[in-house]
C-alpha cells in the first residue's frame, strides 16, 4: 500500500502549521521525515492517521482519499507506533501487543485464537517472543518500542507511521529498533517515521524528506539531503558533513566542535 | 521475572464459590435463628410442596427481610466495584473512584433535599439518583467548555460541582428540624442496607443491568482507552463515544447504587486494587474479577454491618475504617503494582 500527500496545509487556528506538503511513500521503502522540532512532523502523522481532519490537500492511502473515514476504516489501512511510553497501567506483554488486534473484533467480544496466533508470530518476527508473559512497564525502553511496533504489525496494516521510535533509547537499542525497521521495509510494508538524528536517516532510510518551517524543504536520496548546505538550513547550524566507508555512512559534525578548517 | 500468578480461570472459580458460600452464610445471620434444615425445607417449599416444620415467621423473614438484603448488598458491591475499574480505565488513573464525576455527592443532595420534603422511602431513591444523574450530566457539559486536556478538566468539574452540591446538602442538614429530619440526612449519609426490601430491589435492578451488561461486554475495548485517545483512534477505537457509553453506564449503576444505600465510600477503589493484584490490569479478566469480589466483600461486610452490635453499624463507617488503612497498607508497600 502506498501513502500519497497532496498539497496538504494545516492550521492551529491562525497559526499556520503546514503549508503545501506533499509525500509519497511506496511499498517497501523506509521514509524518514527529519527536521527540527516544532516543525509539524506529529501535526502532518496525525493529519496523515486521520487523527486530525480539518486540513486542507488530500491524502490518499492506496489511492484512496481517507478523509471522512471511520476510524475503524483507518486502523485497517494504517497503523501508528508512538514514542515509546508508559501507560498508566502495567498490562503484560502479550495483552499489550493483542490490543493491536481490536479492530479485527466485534464491539462486545475480545480478541481469539486467531489474534492469539498473530500476536505469537509478530512477537517471534521481531526476536522478542521471550518477553510475553512479562509486564510492559518492568522492560527496557528498546524493548517496549519493540512491542509497540509489534502492536503495529498485528493491526495488520500495509502502513505504518513512527513517531520518533528512537527517542529516549540508549545507542545499542536505537540501532536495533531501526535494524528492524529496515526488514520490515524490505518486507513490502510502506514505512514514514520521523527522526532527530540525519546520521540514521542516511544510514537506514530510501528516502529522506526535509521538513523547514511547516513547508518541504527538499525530498530525495539519502545522499541528496544529508549534505552540509541542507544541514545547515535545516539546524539553523554549521555542520560539517563527513563521508565514511566509500559514502556508506555519513557523520555530522558541529564546525563549532573541531574549528573551522 | 515478573511473578507468575494463579490462573484466571482458578481465581474466577475460587471467586464464584466464595459468592455462593457468603450468600448462604449470610441467610443464617441475624436475631432470628435459623438452622440449615429449615431453610432448605423453606426453600425447596417454594418449588414442591413439602410439610411444613418452620414457622411462617421465618419464612417471611428469610423471604422479605434477609434475602432482599442479600441480594442489594451484592448487587450493591458488584456496581460500586465496577463502575470503580472502569472510571480508572477511562481516567487513566488508578486512584479514580466512582464519586470522582459527583454522582454521590449529587445522589447525597437528593436524599437530603426529599427527606427535606419528608418525602417516603421511594421518593427518597428516586430524587437521589435523579440528582446523581443531572450532576454528572452538568459536570460532563462544564468538561466540555473547560479549556485544554479533557480528561482533566472532567475530573475538575467534577471535584467543582461536587463540592457545590455537599454545600447545598450542608445547607439543607442546616435548616432541617433537628428532631427527625437531621438524624434520618445523617444516616443516609452513612450508608445501610438496612432499607432493603423486595421493592427497592426490583426498582434498582433495572437500572444496574442496563449499566453493568455493557461494562461486561465492552471490557476488552476499555484496555485499549487506557492507552489515551489518540492511540486508541488509530486502533481503531471511537474513543470519544466508547469514553462517553463507559461513564454513563458506570454513572447509572452508581447512581442505582447510592440512591437505595446512601453513602458507601472506598468499595470502589478498594476492590478494583485487590482484583487488579489477583488477576491483572486486563479488563478481560479484572471486570469480572472485580464484579464477583465485591459482591462478596460488601455482603460480608454488611453482615458485619448487621450482626456485631446490638444496633446495626452503617455500612459506609465499616467500609471507611476497613478502607482507608487497606490502602495506606497499599500505597506505602515497597512492591510496584501497576
Amino acid at each position: 500500500m502506498s501513502i500519497t500527500v497532496s498539497n496538504l496545509s494545516f492550521n492551529y487556528g491562525e497559526r499556520p502549521v503546514l503549508d503545501n506538503v506533499n509525500v509519497k511513500a511506496e511499498p517497501g521503502q523506509l521514509l524518514s521525515i527529519i527536521g527540527p522540532n516544532g516543525v509539524g512532523k506529529s501535526t502532518l502523522f496525525h493529519c496523515m492517521l486521520g487523527l486530525l481532519n480539518s486540513y486542507k490537500g488530500q491524502i490518499k492511502i492506496n489511492g484512496k482519499d481517507i478523509k471522512g473515514l471511520g476510524v475503524k476504516d483507518m486502523a485497517k489501512l494504517i497503523a501508528y507506533v508512538p514514542q515509546s511510553h508508559y501507560p498508566s497501567f502495567n498490562f503484560s506483554v502479550f495483552d499489550m501487543v493483542l490490543m493491536g488486534t481490536t479492530v479485527q473484533v466485534s464491539a462486545y467480544s475480545t480478541p481469539g485464537k486467531e489474534q492469539t496466533k498473530l500476536v505469537e508470530s509478530a512477537l517471534e518476527r521481531l526476536g522478542i517472543a521471550h518477553l510475553k508473559h512479562r509486564g510492559y512497564t518492568k522492560i527496557s525502553g528498546g524493548e517496549r518500542q519493540l512491542i509497540i511496533i509489534a502492536r503495529a504489525l498485528v493491526q495488520q496494516t500495509g502502513v505504518l507511521i513512527l513517531d520518533e521510535p528512537t527517542a529516549n533509547l540508549d545507542f545499542g537499542n536505537q540501532i536495533l529498533v531501526l535494524t528492524q525497521i529496515k526488514y520490515l521495509a524490505k518486507d513490502g510494508y510502506t514505512i514514514v517515521q520521523a527522526t532527530h538524528n540525519p546520521e540514521h536517516a542516511f544510514m537506514f532510510s530510501d528516502r529522506v524528506l526535509a521538513i523547514h518551517e511547516g513547508k518541504v524543504l527538499a525530498d530525495g536520496t539519502p545522499s541528496n539531503i544529508v549534505t552540509e548546505e541542507l544541514m545547515h538550513k535545516l539546524y539553523s547550524v554549521d555542520i560539517d558533513v563527513q563521508s565514511l566507508y566509500k559514502d556508506k555512512v555519513r557523520v555530522c559534525i558541529p564546525k563549532i566542535v573541531i574549528g573551522d578548517k | 521475572m515478573d511473578k507468575k500468578r494463579v490462573p484466571y480461570s482458578v481465581i474466577i472459580l475460587s471467586l464464584g464459590i466464595l459468592l455462593i458460600a457468603a450468600i448462604t452464610f449470610s441467610f443464617f445471620l441475624g436475631r432470628y435463628p435459623i438452622n440449615p434444615s429449615q431453610l432448605f425445607g423453606i426453600l425447596v417449599s417454594r418449588v414442591i410442596h413439602i410439610r411444613q416444620f418452620w414457622t411462617d415467621q421465618m419464612a417471611t423473614i428469610l423471604f422479605n427481610v434477609r434475602l432482599p438484603r442479600i441480594i442489594l448488598a451484592c448487587l450493591v458491591g458488584c456496581c460500586l466495584s465496577a463502575a470503580g475499574a472502569s472510571y480508572q480505565g477511562i481516567f487513566q488513573n488508578p486512584m479514580a473512584a466512582p464519586d470522582i464525576l459527583g454522582a454521590t455527592a449529587g445522589a447525597a443532595f437528593g436524599a437530603a433535599l426529599a427527606i427535606l420534603q419528608n418525602q417516603n422511602h421511594l421518593v427518597i431513591t428516586l430524587y437521589a439518583f435523579c440528582f446523581s444523574l443531572l450532576t454528572v450530566t452538568v459536570v460532563y457539559f462544564i468538561s466540555r467548555k473547560a479549556q485544554g486536556k479533557q480528561v482533566l478538566g472532567l475530573v475538575l468539574a467534577g471535584i467543582m460541582v461536587g463540592s457545590l452540591f455537599s454545600a447545598g446538602t450542608s445547607y439543607i442538614k442546616l435548616v432541617a428540624d433537628s428532631n427527625n429530619q437531621l438524624p434520618a440526612i445523617t444516616y443516609w449519609l452513612m450508608g445501610s442496607l438496612s432499607g432493603a426490601t423486595t421493592q427497592t430491589v426490583t426498582i434498582v435492578l433495572l437500572p444496574m443491568a442496563l449499566g453493568l451488561i455493557p461494562l461486561f461486554l465492552l471490557r476488552w475495548r476499555i484496555n485499549v482507552l487506557t492507552l489515551g485517545d489518540d492511540e486508541a483512534r488509530t486502533m481503531g477505537i471511537n474513543s470519544t463515544r466508547l469514553r462517553i457509553i463507559v461513564i454513563m453506564c458506570a454513572t447509572l449503576v452508581t447512581a442505582a447504587s447510592v440512591s437505595v444505600t446512601g453513602m458507601i465510600g472506598w468499595v470502589g477503589l478498594v476492590i478494583p486494587h485487590l482484583s487488579r493484584r489477583l488477576v491483572g490490569n486486563n479488563y478481560k479478566h479484572l471486570m469480572p474479577a472485580t464484579m464477583l469480589f465485591g459482591a462478596i466483600f460488601l455482603l460480608l461486610v454488611d453482615d458485619v454491618s448487621r450482626n456485631l452490635l446490638q444496633t446495626e453499624i452503617p455500612l459506609g463507617i465499616l467500609t471507611a475504617f476497613i478502607g482507608a488503612p487497606f490502602f495506606i497498607y497499599l500505597i506505602t508497600r515497597k512492591e510496584e503494582t501497576y
